[in-house]
């Protein structure tokens, strides 16, 4: 018997054979056991779970690996720096867009950043209302990734009005000196909303399961710097049963307000395009197939996190395989849904009869980047189709691997979708080639270094796993009251809990 | 089972006794019996949500969800009021004919503002209605309460301007609910 099974073993014991005197307990005996990797490695109390994570904040000694990303990431972030400021000083004709290729990299990478960061919201509030309890573990870290990309997204359609502060008057209403108001019938204003909205619901929704894991550090801090710090963080967090009742239930409805408002977010940018009438732009097939790309593309990021994280902070008792695979699950259905899109696309190319949609679809084939939609067949279409494989698809490595492979596809869908569409319109006398500059690369990289930065820097100061919903996984928490309210039962079993730690 | 009780000077006010726990599940037994002698000012604190301790002590809020709902209204008629504003009276377009109040045009703007509205709705009202944020407890004054009540500790406490409370009688009773330790907090 393998120790893996072993385990499993004694977790299936412990848990179908109670002590004889809790045997009148309603909830003691446990339903049959999954032959499935565990959500939480056994052993664990509510002590060692707090201990372990919040350590990482506040006693951490951080991995080579932690300076290793940070390192690449704060480099690429004054790359960006650089980058920004020598847009604003000479304008957007540093980078490759031209007539008729008018929208590029500004608008590819904003499209990928807010698809990264879907994923987060669907782990920490679909996942929430389907109860599926592996969520517990990656929400928090999926939550701030999401943060984070939408940061990096919202740079884009900033940056790429050239002068951000005389653009202000058409993105936001406000009473300005000219009497002009947003276009309200433009799917750009949408954006603007839809974004902004998204991105400050993602941070409320992030702060408010915060709030109970700060009040641990507070509690938890060494130095009265920092506790008072957290503490003003936690607003005051005591845990009193009053308190949780209606945290629960903000909770439980913000997961219920954001699962509508993640499916309209890339719904509102898939019509960006969809509004428009563009060859290849003016598809219904547009929002579904934007929305399973954004999560498709997000659960491959949260994976590329999540393998190195819990490797190098040796978190594998609480990212478990278990978690693992049903992300690369998650990937392999959305890569399915997305690959279908490709399928609609070319069928409606030809099923169209419409001359201008025929040839789109014939020039993104075979014309001069046919490489690039290709590749991202390849990417998307096929790569994914190894997580049939459970050996694969429980294998750190090459999850990983598939994840950058899966997000280079998708950057690549974006960069099809936009530049074959674009730079063959109507008339071919406007014809023209599209090629980035260095610049267009240098903010798009840059970009990347204002994730890893900000994601890195959030697992020092915060924690990176929900701590106090890891508790409600331990066996200690499980609840056993008696049938009859009324039966004389002795209250004090169970052991005190053990000391915390220093 | 042992049970230690820390008194303090005895004609100082308290703020109240303060019991702790073994589990979860004598917790939530406890509150139900302190709640079942007559005791109303009584709260407990457990490191993550019980269900069970919310019908224990009948806390049940709904105030939550109807700000909620009041957020979401006010949302909903403040995206559409601005488009409708900015569309037929403030900035009127005429695009093609079309009507100035194009209705399904500003469906996504009101959309979002409703859910935006809703969320700071719920956020503020969980925070506030809590009583937070609050600087100062005096339940922190409780050493073994600042140390595990957010890592791994069960306690309930009971008020002193509870009508039913008695500085020796509560803390008998506490005991009899097999209470881990007992103590009084200091304003």
């Amino acid at each position: 018997m393998d120790p893996k099974s072993e385990r499993e073993q004694e977790r299936i014991e412990d848990a179908s054979a109670p002590k004889p005197e809790r045997q009148t307990y309603e909830h003691a005996v446990e339903p049959p056991q999954y032959k499935e990797f565990p959500v939480i490695e056994p052993g664990h109390t509510m002590s060692s779970v707090t201990e372990k994570i919040s350590n990482v904040v506040l006693r951490g000694r951080h991995p080579m690996g932690w300076f290793f990303a940070f390192g690449v990431g704060f480099l690429l972030f004054n790359l960006l720096m650089v980058s920004i400021a020598h847009l604003l000083m000479n304008g957007i004709g540093i980078w490759g867009n031209n007539q008729p290729v008018g929208w590029a990299f500004d608008i590819i990478n904003f499209v990928w950043w807010i698809g990264i960061g879907h994923a987060g919201t669907l782990i920490s509030a679909i996942l929430l209302l389907l109860k599926q309890d592996w969520r517990t573990s990656i929400n928090r870290f999926a939550e701030a990734m999401t943060l984070f990309a939408v940061a990096c997204a919202l740079l884009f359609p900033l940056i790429h009005t050239g002068r951000p502060w005389l653009a202000a008057y058409w993105l936001l209403p406000y009473p300005n000196t000219m009497d002009i108001w947003p276009q309200f019938r433009s799917p750009l204003i949408w954006d603007v909303f839809a974004v902004a909205t998204y991105g400050t619901v993602s941070l409320l929704f992030w702060y408010t399961g915060l709030v109970p894991d700060l009040a641990t550090l507070r509690d938890r801090a060494k130095s009265k710097v920092l506790a008072r710090v957290y503490g003003a963080f936690a607003l005051g967090w005591r845990g009193s049963a009053r308190h949780w009742q209606r945290y629960e239930t903000a909770y439980l409805l913000l997961a219920g307000m954001s699962t509508p408002l993640v499916l309209s977010v890339h719904t509102v940018v898939s019509f960006d395009f969809a509004v428009s009438v563009i060859p290849g732009w003016h598809a219904t097939i547009f929002p579904p197939y934007f929305v399973a790309g954004a999560i498709y593309a997000g659960f491959a990021m949260v994976l590329a996190l999540a393998i190195p994280l819990r490797k190098w902070y040796g978190l594998e008792d609480f990212i478990t395989m278990r978690h693992l695979e049903n992300m690369a699950k998650v990937t392999l259905v959305t890569g399915l849904i997305v690959a279908y899109g490709y399928a609609v696309e070319a069928f409606f190319g030809w099923y169209s009869a419409n001359a201008y949609e025929n040839y789109m679809i014939f020039n993104r084939m075979t014309g001069p980047y046919a490489w690039s939609y290709w590749t991202l067949i390849f990417c998307n279409g096929i790569v994914p189709q190894t997580l049939w494989i459970k050996s694969l698809r429980t294998n750190t490595t090459w999850l990983f691997i598939m994840a950058i492979i899966v997000s280079v596809g998708m950057w690549l869908e974006r960069f099809v979708i936009i530049v074959t569409s674009l730079h063959r319109d109507f008339l071919p006398s406007s014809w023209d080639m599209y090629y980035p500059t260095f610049w267009d690369f240098s903010t798009f990289f840059g970009t990347i270094g204002l994730f890893l930065t900000l994601m890195f820097l959030f697992v020092r100061v915060l924690p990176m796993i929900s701590i106090f919903e890891m508790r409600t996984l331990v066996p200690a928490a499980r609840v056993r009251l008696p049938k009859d309210p009324a039966a004389d039962i002795d209250v004090t079993f169970g052991e005190p809990p053990p000391e915390p730690a220093e | 089972m042992e049970t230690s009780t820390s008194t303090m000077d005895a004609h100082r006010p308290i703020f109240g006794l303060m019991a702790e726990f073994a589990d979860v599940t004598a917790l939530i037994v406890a509150a139900q019996r302190t709640r079942a002698a007559g005791y109303e000012k009584v709260d407990a604190y457990s490191p993550f949500p019980v269900h069970e301790l919310f019908d224990a002590l009948d806390v049940h809020d709904r105030r939550v969800p109807l700000f909620v709902l009041l957020g979401g209204i006010g949302g909903m008629i403040a995206g559409f009021g601005l488009c409708y504003w900015v569309s037929t009276i403030a900035y009127p377009l005429n695009i093609g004919g079309r009507p100035f109040n194009s209705w399904p045009a500003f469906i996504p703007v009101t959309f979002e503002l409703t859910i935006l509205f809703a969320s700071f709705a719920a956020v503020l009202s969980w925070i506030m209605l809590s009583g937070l944020p609050l600087p100062y407890h005096p339940v922190f004054n409780v050493e073994r309460f600042a140390k595990v009540a957010s890592e791994n500790g069960f306690f309930l406490t009971i008020e002193s301007d509870d009508p039913k409370f008695d500085r020796h009688g509560t803390v008998e009773f506490l005991k009899g609910l097999g209470a881990r330790e007992i103590n009084e907090i200091a304003h």
